[in-house]
């Protein structure tokens, strides 16, 4: 009995532990910013667990069977802690509370653990073995808790999964001093039905965990999946390394926070710097708010329309406090109108009044599958040429003309099959590769010398070059990109098959 | 270890099973929870019967018109559309059906409209400059450049047009690439590339040998003498050994007329590759010209400016010239009515022409049995290897495969789509297959379907939202070897005004080309008897 009381020291130590550190690594991970986030995780932790402990004095009949109960709870708590912060991420309105209110929950219970032993235990031992044993228990599985943390669990088990698992410990220690205990328990019974109901609760946790982690998707990406959502449209995952935010549509990647500066910088400026007074914007696509975030910039603009497929793209980038900061809140511009539409249909269908824009972004995936590809069509240009006027100007992101030559060219030199005069250019975006632009226009156009105060990439040196190509990337005849010919598809797809590393 | 139901699907060998042979075993695993709503719609077998079978009352009245056309399918609309223009305005259209179209009915519902049956044309022939107004006038060619038509954008077939079910994934195109030899690859070329000097060969006379419409064809002996025998043993002795190629050209010919590579005409069975010469100015030369809702486009076309002349419904069951006016009696489900015209045009297959004029009997028209199943789904269908096409082709499958309603929708990802099921009912005879398919409950042929469709798209389980199934008893002429170039078809182009005869069957290719054809010179002859 004495033993077995000592072995669940060790249990529940390692769990606390465990509890801890799956609690302060999943704040980093969602939040950012580890130091803080594992600092405030230890505190809040450490204080709650004093909590538990002066609330342990409260209880004075059936000590054991108390602790019985706070094993399940700690068990249910802080098995399943893991799944519910990924899965409610970004279902709750303050993450940071359900997160502080968890781990505190946790703390309670597991600060009311030692005290309540250590009361149990207190006529079997001598007060001063009692408390040289049962710290000792607990500070070997503490170490053993720091230990098997980064070695075994993270890497192997993955949080989700080794949350669970000790949440089953804790309740296997419930079970065994239920089964183990010669002396009578008051309702019995009841306590081995709701230890066998956690029980089963954490077991399909843990065998279910994959589901649960496949909605992040850890392991093909790099960083830390912290948000995962299948739409009928795509699959958008989030992930974090340190401070680097990624966003992939389709497990592509969109951009990466550490330089999408440049990419956005190089779409918008040398558009909206070339235009007198641009006041009219449409977007299409580009629901991460990024483009928008560098349009307004320019005070003249009065009206921006973003024309984005997928509501959960816009919904995502106007309501994470993480996505809001970097996108600077862009998408609550008062100047914006968002249009959760197919593009292609919503320019088709505008009727006979049709705005003119004075500037359109077209910030799409990359040409990579036959649906997509109608919006590199002739068909498509042909209607851009509708919403445009002689003065309007319109960028298209156009993949790398250094990976994919044919594919770049292509774009542009279907553009100018549409009708259009075309000015392309690339810019170096270290986390995509070189990357290409093409501005279509009515009239020729002149790289402007002049830009906003503030830019971190584009000036009027920088402009200049980018319009320049060396010769692996310069111009080469290509087919046109049709509806009823999609050349692009499968130039892109020769193209970058050839290189792993993407 | 218990098989998962992917194992089960795609387990070894699981790709010769074919629609009929799928184990009960897997069919419950995977057969619909809920029932899915649909059934058995369309072609009136049972009204149709009446007319093999039933007395019918006396009419009850009569009324006078200057042409009764009998039957709404292409070739009817086609001499309807034409009289109208010629202004010969005082037609009625009798149709047995409820609605008018034939072969080119279509259907609709809240995702997309669908075809009931053919569902394209290709770019028109050289020798198809009458049908040029006629797409001028619809607005399918919209214009010309250098020397060559503009067809309208939104018309033409868009990328990726065809893929292929093979070992489990898909590829792009029909012929088959993924682990085939290298006596294959070279036959197919050879193939293709005598396809492509049948395309351009032409006769002593000037014409080509495989022209459309066919009866601009040479009159070369060497042309005709591929009519007498099959498209099988032409290849074969020919050099054509490849399996994979020989099931490629057997899909073709069971795709346009119904009928196996073993059993038609080789002249027919080329034909469907070499006839086809059209060029346009903005798409390649294989290209052709399809609708979501397929030929019923065209059939709308052409229907609608005979609105309130078209009478549905309407089983004529009698049709007797009298020297002062042909009678046209028929039964509108209720009560027979008489019509008497001038002139009258059945535009209906031979078999039921036969029926109400018995010396146009002739039974050397044969008629392919087809099954038509048109599927809503509530997602697109997936597949690893190539995207989702406008046609997806099984290989070894009895079926066809589907086309996709929503494929020229420019829309980029719609959330559902109809598709259109195909399969000519060729392991029987037409009779026995027609036996076999009209015993069958819409039960059986969901079945059927489904678990055709869920072997190779295991993510439509719990998709399929509604399903409809068309019993085409007979929906074309089956070219044999000798129809075309035969006594009997030569018999059936002769006219006996005042009655005319207008159908596709007269070509013994069921092609639009060759209904409107008919359709257009019936409405000639009538307008020439008539003045």
């Amino acid at each position: 009995m004495q033993r077995l009381l000592l072995v669940s020291v060790f249990v529940i130590a390692t769990c606390g532990l465990i509890y801890e550190l799956i609690a302060g690594t999943l704040a980093s991970y969602l939040l950012g910013d580890s130091i803080t986030q594992f600092s405030t995780i230890i505190g809040t932790y450490l204080f709650a667990m004093g909590i538990g402990s002066w609330a342990s004095a409260k209880v004075d009949k059936n000590l054991l069977a108390f602790f019985v109960r706070i094993e399940i709870l700690v068990g249910l708590v802080g098995g399943s802690s893991a799944a519910i912060l990924f899965l409610l991420f970004d279902q709750v309105a303050s993450f940071r509370f359900l997160l502080y209110f968890i781990v505190t929950v946790i703390g309670i219970l597991v600060g009311i653990e030692i005290p309540i032993l250590l009361r149990i235990l207190k006529d079997r031992y001598e007060f001063k073995d009692l408390v040289s044993r049962v710290f000792t228990f607990d500070y070997i599985g503490a170490l053993f808790a720091s230990i098997l943390f980064p070695l075994v669990l993270v890497p192997h088990l993955g949080l989700i999964r080794s949350s669970f698992m000790f949440g089953i410990f804790n309740v296997m220690v419930a079970l065994w001093l239920l089964y183990s205990i010669k002396e009578p328990l008051p309702w019995a019974r009841l306590h081995k039905i709701a230890a066998g109901i956690v029980m089963i609760i954490l077991t399909l946790g843990f065998i279910s965990s994959d589901k649960i982690s496949s909605l992040a998707e850890s392991n093909s990406f790099a960083g830390h999946v912290i948000f995962a959502k299948s739409t009928p449209y795509q699959r958008i995952v989030i992930t974090r390394q340190q401070s680097d935010i990624r966003l992939y549509l389709n497990s592509n990647l969109q951009f990466s926070s550490q330089d999408e500066y440049r990419y956005h910088e190089a779409l918008v400026h040398p558009v909206m710097s070339a235009l007198q007074a641009p006041r009219n914007i449409l977007i299409i696509g580009g629901g991460d708010g990024l483009a928008l975030r560098e349009i307004l910039k320019y005070p003249s603009v009065a009206h921006v329309t973003l024309v984005d497929l997928d509501p959960a793209m816009t919904k995502l980038f106007s309501s994470s406090p993480m996505l809001r900061k970097l996108n600077q809140d862009s998408l609550h511009s008062p100047k914006l109108k968002v249009i959760n539409a197919d593009a292609f249909m919503w320019l088709k269908h505008l009727g006979a009044n049709r705005p003119i824009f004075d500037a359109i972004f077209i910030d799409l995936p990359d040409p990579s599958n036959f649906s997509i590809g109608k919006l590199y069509s002739t068909a498509f240009y042909g209607l851009l040429h509708t919403v445009m006027g002689p003065d309007s100007l319109a960028v298209i992101q156009s993949t790398s003309p250094l990976v994919a030559r044919k594919s770049f060219w292509c774009v542009n030199n279907t553009l100018r099959a549409s009708g259009f005069q075309t000015s392309p250019y690339h810019a170096l975006v270290p986390a995509f590769g070189d990357w290409g632009y093409v501005i279509a226009s009515n009239r020729p156009y002149t790289v402007p010398t002049r830009y906003p105060a503030g830019l971190r990439f584009i000036d009027a040196d920088t402009a200049r070059d980018m319009f320049s190509f060396p010769p692996d990337m310069g111009p080469i005849a290509t087919k046109i990109q049709r509806l009823d010919d999609q050349a692009l598809i499968h130039y892109f797809d020769e193209e970058w098959s050839k290189y792993l590393i993407y | 270890m218990k098989p998962t139901r992917r194992q089960l699907l795609y387990g070894s060998g699981s790709a010769a099973i074919g629609m009929a042979a799928i184990s009960p075993f897997v069919w419950d695993a995977i057969k619909p929870q809920k029932p899915i709503p649909g059934g058995i719609v369309g072609a009136n077998s049972a009204r149709g019967h009446r007319l093999r079978d039933g007395a019918f009352p006396a009419p009850i009245d009569s009324g006078k018109h200057d042409v009764i056309i009998v039957g709404s399918g292409i070739a009817g609309l086609s001499a309807a559309y034409h009289l109208d223009k010629a202004g010969i305005r005082d037609i009625r259209v009798l149709e047995l059906e409820d609605h008018a179209g034939g072969n080119a009915h279509s259907g609709k519902n809240d995702v997309s409209t669908y075809p009931w049956g053919a569902h394209y044309v290709p770019l028109l022939s050289s020798e198809s400059g009458h049908i040029k107004d006629l797409f001028r006038d619809f607005g399918i060619i919209t214009g010309e450049a250098d020397g060559l038509p503009v067809y309208n954008e939104d018309y033409i077939l868009n990328d990726p047009d065809e893929r292929l079910f093979l070992d489990g994934r898909w590829q792009e195109g029909l012929l088959p690439t993924l682990g085939v030899s290298a006596e294959d690859q070279a036959q197919y070329k050879r193939f293709l590339a005598q396809m492509e000097s049948f395309k351009v060969k032409r006769g002593d006379d000037g014409r080509r040998w495989f022209a459309i419409p066919i009866d601009e064809s040479s009159t070369d002996t060497d042309a005709r003498a591929l009519d007498r025998l099959t498209m099988k043993d032409w290849m074969l002795a020919a050099g054509y050994t490849s399996e994979p190629l020989h099931g490629f050209v057997n899909y073709g010919c069971r795709d346009d007329f119904g009928v196996r590579h073993d059993e038609i005409s080789a002249y027919a069975g080329i034909h469907y590759f070499a006839g086809r010469d059209g060029k346009a100015a903005n798409t390649k030369p294989d290209s052709v010209i399809t609708w979501p809702e397929g030929n019923g486009f065209l059939a709308h076309k052409l229907a609608e400016p005979m609105a309130g002349r078209i009478l549905p419904n309407a089983l004529v069951y009698n049709i007797n010239d009298t020297g002062a006016g042909v009678v046209v009696d028929y039964w509108d489900g209720q009560v027979s009515r008489r019509l008497t015209a001038r002139a009258v045009v059945i535009a209906t297959p031979r078999f039921i022409a036969g029926r109400l004029v018995p010396p146009l009997k002739s039974p050397d028209f044969t008629y392919a049995p087809w099954v038509v199943a048109n599927l809503t789904l509530n997602r697109l269908p997936g597949g690893a290897g190539a995207d989702l096409a406008w046609d997806n082709v099984i290989k070894d499958s009895p079926a066809l495969g589907y086309v996709v309603a929503t494929h020229q929708v420019p829309q980029m990802q719609p959330l559902r789509t109809v598709i259109t099921y195909y399969w000519p009912l060729t392991h029987l005879s037409p009779a026995e297959a027609r036996k076999e398919a009209i015993a069958r409950t819409y039960e059986d042929w969901q079945k059927l379907f489904l678990s055709e469709l869920y072997r190779v798209h295991p993510e439509l389980v719990g998709h399929v939202a509604h399903m409809d199934v068309w019993l085409w008893g007979h929906a074309m002429i089956r070219p044999m070897p000798g129809f075309i170039w035969g006594e009997a078809r030569e018999g059936a182009l002769k006219q006996a005004p005042p009655i005319f005869t207008a159908h596709s069957d007269m070509s013994g290719i069921s092609i639009f080309e060759e209904a409107y054809t008919h359709g257009l010179k019936a409405s000639q002859a009538v307008k020439a008897f008539l003045a």
